[in-house]
């Protein structure tokens, strides 16, 4: 792996409205190698990504393919020039079929017409060279997104890539599914495929890569070779701080329990057929409840009824004393419920406000429109929360679209903040998101209920919920089968071995 | 090096999933059929064979815009120019053979070329600055109408011009009309070379399943490397093509220019297309449906042509309903399929 190096990148600079994305980068990929880009969200991964593969074009700075310099303005443009790449979404065509979206652009012809049989006939070869067998006939819509996935990265690398860059590709795949892409990519590598992976799973980069390149803040950190970087000095230079935040949140908050109160929240029986089974729950103030399940458990589901995005159909909720009737979104926002739904990027924030704008929508919103506050006091609480939050960069002036994911859930966490709620409903707070904001929102998710606020939190990481929750609600197959209390000894064992027992009886 | 292969069946049967792919468009084959049965039962002479011969008559200039109104649809896009740009083309005809003494396949040609010109110019719009397509085409809609009507706000008659009645020379198939047989003249036969040479293109070619592609997603294919500018532009050039086209057809037909022409005929089309079972967010439909589209208009008018007793604008407000149903069928079928999915 000595050889001159297939593609080379010198001093990398990409602004964006405001924003420095990439700051001097150099990187350095040889043939044959699996060359693992690696950073927190928003430290530059994905610019880079795409300054090479021509979706971006980079304002200073050289990239030399094969020794020669080039330029690209276009994907097609880098494709052409042996540049492939798979991305995070899946990037193909549903409406058209699995061959179609093997060779579209390419597809094999008579004279000017496509040959469809030639072109399902190649279409099986190539997935068979792979390891998949599927009917290539068939929409790519009938298939899973991991299948989709793997046809994606099958039409990257039959497009004789020379370069073949995998942004994410496994975070919709499971473990067989992973293997298979493993062992592709292992075999690849062997015939000279120079492959660049980005992956948010340390497991996955430790496996495969030869060689890792560590970005922060859209700067360089440093090139090592895999094996002489173990995973803890990595997470130092990911994060650029000494300790990892995350053991510090030991649940301090476990110590204000106030037992005999009145419960804020009151579920009972609370229903709604075809979604969720009716359950009982209860959360008390300074409290978190985390909920803990297999995806389609139905946790979101659970909480969309408690913050009224939902109608009930069967049994009541109390909240603050008082039985809750016609409980919708807004008479939930104002009795002091804060819901945070999963999808920030739909069902939250507005992409082209900026981060006060964002901030401040739910505050307006529950003065009304007719008494705006105040520019000298919108001003003092967003420069406090973005202090808080360590929200970055720190301009509230920037459009929300512009941020990293962390930080841009960050900003919808200040939004609910502001009004200072009485519940706090989050759903998945910190998925996609790096160790660092994650970290942060844990950190903060504590403190808000070391202050008395009522904490409602879903996440598929058992781990967190482990950390953060004083009770844990345990679903399975849309039932809430159990309620465990957080004891210092909780482990994320004893919740899988709830979920798994509780399937066993039935 | 392990050598597992991962096997998955579609999540639902191809044959289920083929099925739904065809509902709209089996929908609309059996409205037709209904419809027809119902005018053979109802009127007299509803049998004959030129009943339905007539549909290509009077409809082909229509058949053709929707032809090319498909192209746009499927892509994902909007052509509401189509209407005035067909009014203009009959015109232009009228004026260049008429008052500019040019000869007549000359001017034809001229026209075709403009239209097409036009549809490239309007699609570069539209891709390269990122404009809606549904105001990029609004002005078309607009310039047109009002250019046709600067040439001549009354109508124009191209009797004059031998070229003009080889539209309208036709051939008999099985005998005279009342011996049971029906005629079709040749512009019946350029709309069927239209609807052809489309149902090639989009299935057989690159174009053509680029169009498609990028209807499915054109973010994605983007970043498949696919020539979506070269393909969006070329759709709408495909449809200012078909616009001219149905000018020239109508030119045959009346051998006249009326500025006030056509109003509307972009929305008949577009309202053929979805009828016909192409999906109006792109990438799903088929040609051969806007045929039955265009055909359920005409038979539409027909039927009521044959009442006698009810206004034509009876036929605008059955489309209307039947428009809202078969909108409100595309709406259940993608929500079910994206349920089926999940």
């Amino acid at each position: 792996m000595s050889d001159d190096p297939i593609v080379q990148m010198t001093g990398i600079r990409k602004d964006f409205t405001g924003v420095r994305a990439l700051d001097g980068v150099d990187f350095t990929l040889r043939p044959g190698e699996i060359h693992a880009v690696m950073g927190e969200n928003g430290a530059g991964k994905s610019t880079l990504i795409k300054v090479l593969t021509g979706v971006h074009t980079p304002d200073a700075g050289d990239i030399l393919l094969d020794g020669k310099s080039v330029r690209f303005h276009s994907p097609g443009a880098a494709q052409a020039a042996g540049i492939s790449t798979v991305y995070q979404e899946v990037n193909l065509t549903d409406n058209l079929s699995v061959a179609e979206n093997l060779f579209a652009g390419r597809e094999p012809r008579l004279g000017p017409f496509i040959n469809f049989r030639a072109m399902r006939r190649k279409a099986k070869a190539l997935l068979d060279d792979i390891g998949i067998d599927l009917n290539v006939a068939a929409p790519l819509s009938s298939y899973s997104i991991a299948m989709q996935q793997l046809v994606a990265i099958a039409r990257a690398v039959d497009i004789e890539a020379k370069v073949l860059i995998l942004d994410e590709p496994t975070s919709s795949l499971d473990r067989d599914e992973v293997a298979v892409l493993l062992g592709v990519m292992r075999r690849l590598a062997a015939n000279g495929t120079a492959m660049v992976f980005i992956s948010h799973f340390l497991e996955q980069v430790y496996e495969i890569s030869d060689r890792m390149t560590v970005l922060r803040n859209g700067k360089l950190v440093g090139e090592w070779a895999t094996a002489d970087l173990p995973e803890n000095e990595l997470i130092g230079h990911m994060l650029g701080r000494e300790a990892v935040v995350l053991e510090q949140i030991e649940r301090a908050a476990a110590a204000h329990h106030v037992a005999d109160e009145t419960p804020l929240v009151q579920a009972v029986g609370l229903g709604r057929k075809g979604s969720i089974a009716p359950y009982d729950l209860d959360v008390r103030r300074g409290e978190v409840v985390g909920l803990a399940g297999l995806l389609g458990s139905g946790r979101t589901e659970t909480i969309r009824l408690i913050a009224g995005a939902d109608r009930a159909d069967s049994g009541s909720l109390s909240f603050d004393g008082a039985k809750v009737g016609g409980h919708n979104p807004r008479t939930a926002s104002a009795r002091g419920i804060a819901y945070c739904p999963e999808n920030r990027k739909t069902e939250g924030l507005v992409g082209d406000l900026t981060v006060a704008e964002n901030m401040i929508l739910a505050m307006q919103a529950s003065r009304g429109w007719a008494r705006s506050i105040p520019v000298a006091r919108r001003d003092k609480l967003v420069a406090e929360f973005i202090e808080k939050l360590d929200i970055r960069p720190a301009n509230p002036d920037m459009p929300v679209k512009n941020l990293s994911g962390g930080n841009q859930q960050k900003v919808l966490l200040a939004r609910w903040m502001l009004i200072e709620p009485k519940l706090l409903i989050l759903d998945e707070p910190t998925r996609g998101i790096d160790v660092g904001a994650k970290a942060d929102i844990q950190k903060l998710v504590a403190e808000l209920s070391a202050d008395g606020m009522a904490v409602l939190f879903v996440s598929a990481e058992l781990d967190e919920v482990t950390r953060l929750s004083d009770r844990i609600a345990v679903l399975r197959d849309r039932d809430l089968i159990a309620v465990l209390e957080s004891e210092a000894d909780m482990t994320t064992e004893k919740i899988v071995d709830t979920i798994v027992a509780k399937g066993g009886e039935r | 090096m392990t050598t597992e292969t991962l096997t998955e069946r579609p999540a639902r049967s191809t044959l289920f999933d083929g099925l739904t792919k065809y509902i709209p468009i089996g929908a609309t084959v059996a409205l037709l059929i209904v419809m027809y049965l119902g005018g053979i039962a109802n009127f007299k002479n509803f049998d004959s064979a030129q009943v339905i011969a007539g549909l290509f008559i009077d409809y082909a200039p229509l058949l053709v815009i929707a032809v090319g109104m498909t192209f746009v649809i499927l892509s994902g896009g909007i052509d509401l120019s189509v209407g005035s740009v067909m009014a203009f083309s009959t015109m232009a005809c009228a004026w260049l053979t008429v008052d500019a003494g040019i000869s007549a396949p000359l001017a034809m040609v001229l026209v075709l070329a403009f239209g097409t010109l036009w549809g490239l110019l309007i699609g570069a719009v539209i891709h390269y600055f990122n404009v809606q397509p549904f105001i990029a085409t609004l002005v078309g809609l607009f310039l047109f109408r009002g250019l046709t009507l600067q040439i001549s706000d009354t109508d124009v008659s191209m009797r004059e011009v031998d070229f003009w009645q080889w539209g309208m020379t036709h051939v008999e198939f099985g005998g005279k009309v009342r011996d049971g047989g029906f005629w079709l003249p040749y512009l019946s036969f350029v709309a069927f070379a239209v609807v052809i040479v489309a149902f090639v293109i989009l299935h057989y070619t690159r174009f053509g399943r680029g169009v498609y592609a990028i209807g499915g997603s054109e973010q994605s294919a983007l970043l498949m490397g696919l020539p979506v500018a070269r393909t969006k532009i070329g759709v709408y050039a495909v449809s200012g093509f078909c616009a001219s086209l149905a000018g020239v057809l109508a030119a045959f037909a009346t051998k006249s220019a009326n500025p006030l022409a056509n109003v509307g005929a972009e929305l008949d089309a577009i309202a053929a297309v979805v009828i016909g079972g192409t999906l109006l967010t792109g990438g799903a439909g088929f040609v051969l449906g806007t045929v039955a589209g265009v055909m359920v208009w005409g038979l539409l008018n027909t039927l009521i042509a044959f009442h006698g007793g009810l206004s034509s604008w009876w036929a605008r407000i059955v489309m209307g309903v039947l428009l809202l149903a078969f909108i409100l069928l595309q709406r259940v079928l993608a929500r079910s399929g994206e349920k089926r999915r999940t």
